[in-house]
């Protein structure tokens, strides 16, 4: 691991686990269960596929297992999202005070 | 240089796992615990990539891989069935 | 590189046992099982870290995937069938 390719590659999976650790701190941070959700899968989805990018430029012979990780988790982490979400709408929790607008709530009727 | 910059990436990874479990072992209504799991699921997953390169053994990849495909049906099941509400 | 290994195995030993402290102790069925879950993810990490990829993916596959599913379908279709039976 020398040369500047692998200066690049370590750069790119810095930058991942900073967005993994702003993911976290949003987590811990955030005021209610939505923000959380927001916060939780989304900084961590960009964070954790830029550390596997980073690692795919460190070390090209793992390039194809590691697409193949990351095509999981982007499709998987937003549907993991959108189900909690809706999981935490229909258990009835309260978002926190400062929300102006409920688009779910306003046409509950509509959706199975 | 590099190793050193992906020692400071194992610390800051380590950073958010520690938040993560502190949301999963404090959140106040069981949907929390679930994102806080599903949060630490994705963070282990780069955790064990970057110590697959650290260690230089490429056989940890298919670990990362089983996590991937596993890890998120239980996050699914789990937030279907809190949808009917927690007893 | 080894005291690095052996430093990061005893904070997920300690995460383990935090998360069977929590799986202990709670009223609610559903935290239980996430921390079950929890506690063999935290487990297969550790089984990575000393160098066992192997056992870490039969743990991760088994433990944290297949019975944190099984338990939420099984509680799901409980709950389904008390709820015809009324």
């Amino acid at each position: 691991m020398t040369g500047p390719l692998a200066l690049i590659g370590a750069l790119i999976v810095l930058a991942g686990a900073l967005f993994l650790f702003l993911g976290g701190l949003g987590l811990w941070r955030m005021p209610d269960t939505y923000n959380r959700i927001q916060a939780g899968t989304k900084a961590t989805t960009l964070g954790s596929l830029l550390v596997l990018l980073g690692v795919g430029v460190l070390v090209p012979g793992w390039a194809i297992k590691l697409l193949l990780v990351m095509l999981f988790l982007l499709f998987t982490n937003p549907l993991s999202s959108q189900v909690l979400a809706r999981a935490a709408h229909r258990s009835g929790i309260a978002p926190t005070p400062a929300t102006r607008a409920d688009a779910l709530a306003d046409d509950h009727g509509d959706l199975t | 240089m590099a190793e050193t910059i992906l020692m400071a990436a194992a610390a800051l990874i380590a950073l958010a796992f520690l938040l993560a479990i502190g949301r999963f072992f404090r959140g106040p209504h069981a949907v929390d615990r679930v994102v806080g799991f599903d949060v630490l699921t994705i963070i282990s997953i780069a955790g064990i990539v970057l110590a697959a390169v650290i260690a230089g053994r490429g056989i940890y990849l298919d670990v990362a891989l089983v996590y991937a495909l596993l890890s998120f049906l239980g996050v699914i099941v789990a937030a279907r069935y809190l949808e009917g509400g927690e007893e | 590189m080894t005291a690095l290994a052996i430093l990061a195995a005893a904070g997920f030993g300690l995460a383990i046992l935090g998360a069977a402290f929590v799986a202990l102790r709670t009223r609610s069925t559903p935290v239980a099982v996430l921390a079950a879950g929890l506690v063999s993810l935290f487990a297969s990490v550790v089984f990575l870290i000393l160098a066992a990829p192997d056992v870490a993916m039969t743990e991760a596959a088994i433990g944290s995937g297949l019975t944190t599913f099984l338990f939420f379908y099984v509680l799901g279709r409980i709950r389904r069938e008390s709820a015809n039976d009324q």
